[in-house]
């Protein structure tokens, strides 16, 4: 029986065909992808990486809802002059806690793995309102809305946190019980600037070699 | 009995409306990024959410229906039965609609998965996999039902997307939802940077890549009025097609912290991917070079064959952006961004809009309205892509080498900021060149409205062959 005749059958059986596009292309993620997610040393956090607070949280889901990882990296690649200009390179071990991962596909802005610390409250809440206002040549929208909403206006940073803990964040009962009154009097531009000032902040708590 | 062709109607007519609405978003966020204050401080309006609007209204609006239209068209005609379970198909016709109509206001109200490509949240993901689950029934349904011994090649692409995407789909949407408009992904961090890539570069791969090319095998033959080249190039291209590109996500993540064997395989893997990605190019252009006198005349030929053209650009550009020493520079720049344009306008749109004046006469049993519109088109579309996609590669190729440069003490040599104001000219280009691109969309539209319109009560019925052999 040659390759065609073989072939043949294959053409003439649907659920054949089914069954060989499902093997064949199962094959790859099997041996590449699964081994990684089953691996927990790949999701394990590294030794300074502290949870995000629930201001934190509150300002991350804010960035996701804005899809900022689309106009921003958080990976520093191990390259010279990225290290030169954002920092240490990014490891595996800083990333345990985000979900989804933000490390985005495209640097229209610069990369924001190491920008928490690099500026004042004040400078972010300036930037994030009016970006022109500091940065002349700038093309970042402005996010005026930010100011005026009050963080957590949907009141659900519990539930979220609850999904989180069930997905193995090491937040207490007593945290998530406390989190919604921390966010009182906070706006949604509070938020954003305290997640990206903790952005880095495990690379500062750990030794560099 | 007669094929069930309303469906194919319905969903070209839908597919042409997302094109439209698509591209106007596009260009929209392309000039956003000349003009940074036109989204007027409103939140709906903001380059991140209507970004993400831009992607899913082209890629599941205008691509998606586009390839059930065609499927749904050629799945009948290569089988000689009408649709399995019409209600059903119904039914994924609603059901996807509603999926964009929804999810493309919830996208702008900011409900947003945060994974490129997949950003609509845990209820529509839920409603996709049910649609999509259907649209599996509904076509390989009617191929159980076929009346042909054998299954044509353009349904076994149809089929790899079907099945491959379900599978993408569901791992990647996997997640513990908080609220009914907020979820996190069951994965964290570089475990999820994984899964992700694995599914956006095989959205890539079986949606633009698979999809499409089941398109062209059924409508480049029928269009050039020729059989396939190669049958036997054609099977051997579509399984080291099916087997390779699974493995090739990693160059997404060249130099990130993955593990580097997880790199450099799928670096390897990328390069294998030319082989069959060529074998099929070269299959249609060897089809058409039969019929290259009809070419001269005949608009919607010269929109699949232009497409072929973009089709082997982009499959050669791919792998060379996937070696690690060429992606050191091209990553996290407009380069992508031009790579990913001259496959999905060079490419997908065009192979689209050639089969669309193909099919829309057709389905209404009229001529084409004006040939000379759609001739006008696509000189539109192809100066509109050229633009495109040259000024993001002159942008892409700056950065790439700016941001890089070091001095000779050894310091980087320019500002971030610099170099981002340098690329203005560059986005002006772009803007212009998508503005191209969508004048000739809606050319299309205006046109394929109008031959409708002059529509003519049309059931085709599969003809009358002897049973064959072996039937099922």
């Amino acid at each position: 029986m040659n390759f065609l005749s073989l072939h043949k059958r294959l053409e003439r059986h649907s659920g054949l065909l089914i069954f060989g596009i499902l093997v064949v292309s199962s094959i790859g993620g099997l041996v590449q992808v699964l081994p990684i997610v089953l691996d927990d040393a790949h999701g394990a956090p590294s030794a300074g990486l502290a949870v995000y607070s629930p201001l934190e949280l509150e300002g991350r889901d804010i960035y996701i809802r804005e899809s900022c990882s689309t106009c921003h990296t958080q990976q520093v690649r191990p390259l010279l002059a990225e290290v030169k200009r954002y920092g240490p390179y990014s490891r595996t071990g800083e990333f345990a806690y985000d979900r989804p991962f933000l490390w985005g596909s495209k640097r229209t802005g610069p990369d924001l793995a190491r920008v928490g610390g690099k500026y004042s409250d004040a400078w972010h809440h300036l930037h994030l309102l009016d970006p022109r206002a500091v940065v002349p040549a700038s093309i970042m929208p402005a996010y005026p809305w930010l100011a005026q909403r009050d963080a957590d206006h949907g009141r659900s940073i519990a539930a979220r946190m609850r999904a989180l803990q069930m997905l193995g964040h090491p937040y207490t009962n007593e945290d998530i019980a406390a989190a919604p009154v921390q966010l009182e009097g906070m706006t949604e531009l509070d938020a954003v600037t305290a997640y990206l000032q903790s952005l880095g902040r495990s690379m500062h708590a750990e030794p560099q070699p | 009995m007669k094929y069930e062709d309303r469906i194919v109607t319905a969903f070209t007519g839908c597919s042409v409306l997302w094109a439209v609405l698509g591209m106007l978003a596009g260009v929209y966020v392309a000039a956003e990024l000349v003009w940074p204050t036109i989204d007027f401080g409103l939140p709906g309006l903001s380059f991140g959410r209507l970004r993400t609007l831009h992607t899913t209204l082209v890629l599941f609006g205008f691509g998606v229906s586009g390839l059930i239209a065609t499927a749904f068209y050629s799945v009948q005609r290569t089988s000689h039965v009408r649709l399995f379970a019409p209600g059903l198909a119904w039914f994924v016709f609603y059901a996807w609609q509603l999926t964009i109509v929804l999810g493309g206001v919830s996208v702008m109200a900011g409900w947003n998965a945060g994974k490129e490509y997949a950003e609509l949240e845990w209820p529509f993901d839920l409603a996709i996999a049910v649609a999509w689950v259907s649209f599996g029934v509904v076509f390989f349904g009617t191929i159980a039902r076929r009346r042909m011994e054998a299954i044509y090649i353009s349904n076994w692409f149809y089929g790899a997307l079907i099945i491959v995407v379900a599978m993408l789909h569901i791992v990647n949407s996997l997640a513990v939802p908080a609220t009914i408009g907020k979820s996190y992904s069951l994965f964290a961090g570089s475990q999820d940077a994984i899964v992700q890539w694995w599914y956006g570069h095989n959205a890539v791969g079986f949606l633009l890549t698979g999809g499409f090319l089941g398109m062209l095998y059924y409508f480049l033959p029928k269009q050039a009025e020729q059989p396939i080249w190669s049958y036997r190039l054609s099977i051997v291209a579509f399984w080291a097609f099916v087997y390779t590109y699974i493995w090739a996500g990693p160059h997404h993540l060249h130099y990130h912290s993955i593990p580097e064997w997880v790199q450099s395989l799928g670096m390897v893997m990328s390069l294998i991917l030319l082989a069959p990605s060529w074998a099929t190019m070269v299959n249609g252009i060897m089809t058409v070079s039969a019929a290259a006198k009809k070419l001269r005349s005949d608009p919607a030929l010269k929109f699949i064959v232009l497409s072929l053209a973009f089709y082997g650009l982009a499959t050669f550009e791919g792998p060379m952006l996937a070696i690690k020493s060429v992606n050191v520079f091209s990553h996290f720049t407009e380069w992508t961004i031009g790579h990913v344009h001259s496959g999905a306008l060079g490419w997908n749109a065009l192979i689209t809009f050639g089969t669309f004046y193909f099919l829309v006469p057709r389905l209404a049993g009229t001529q084409l309205y004006s040939a000379r519109m759609a001739n006008i088109h696509f000189w539109l579309a192809l100066a509109g892509v050229l633009l495109y996609v040259l000024a993001m590669w002159g942008a892409g190729v700056s950065q790439g080498v700016l941001w890089l440069s070091l001095d000779e003490l050894g310091e980087v040599r320019f500002s971030f900021n610099d170099v981002m104001a340098a690329m203005k000219p560059y986005y002006l280009l772009r803007f212009i060149g998508g503005l191209l691109f969508l004048a000739g969309a809606v050319l299309m539209a205006f046109n394929l409205m109008r031959t409708f319109a002059g529509r003519r009560t049309v059931e085709i019925a599969p003809p009358a062959v002897p049973a064959a052999r072996g039937l099922k």
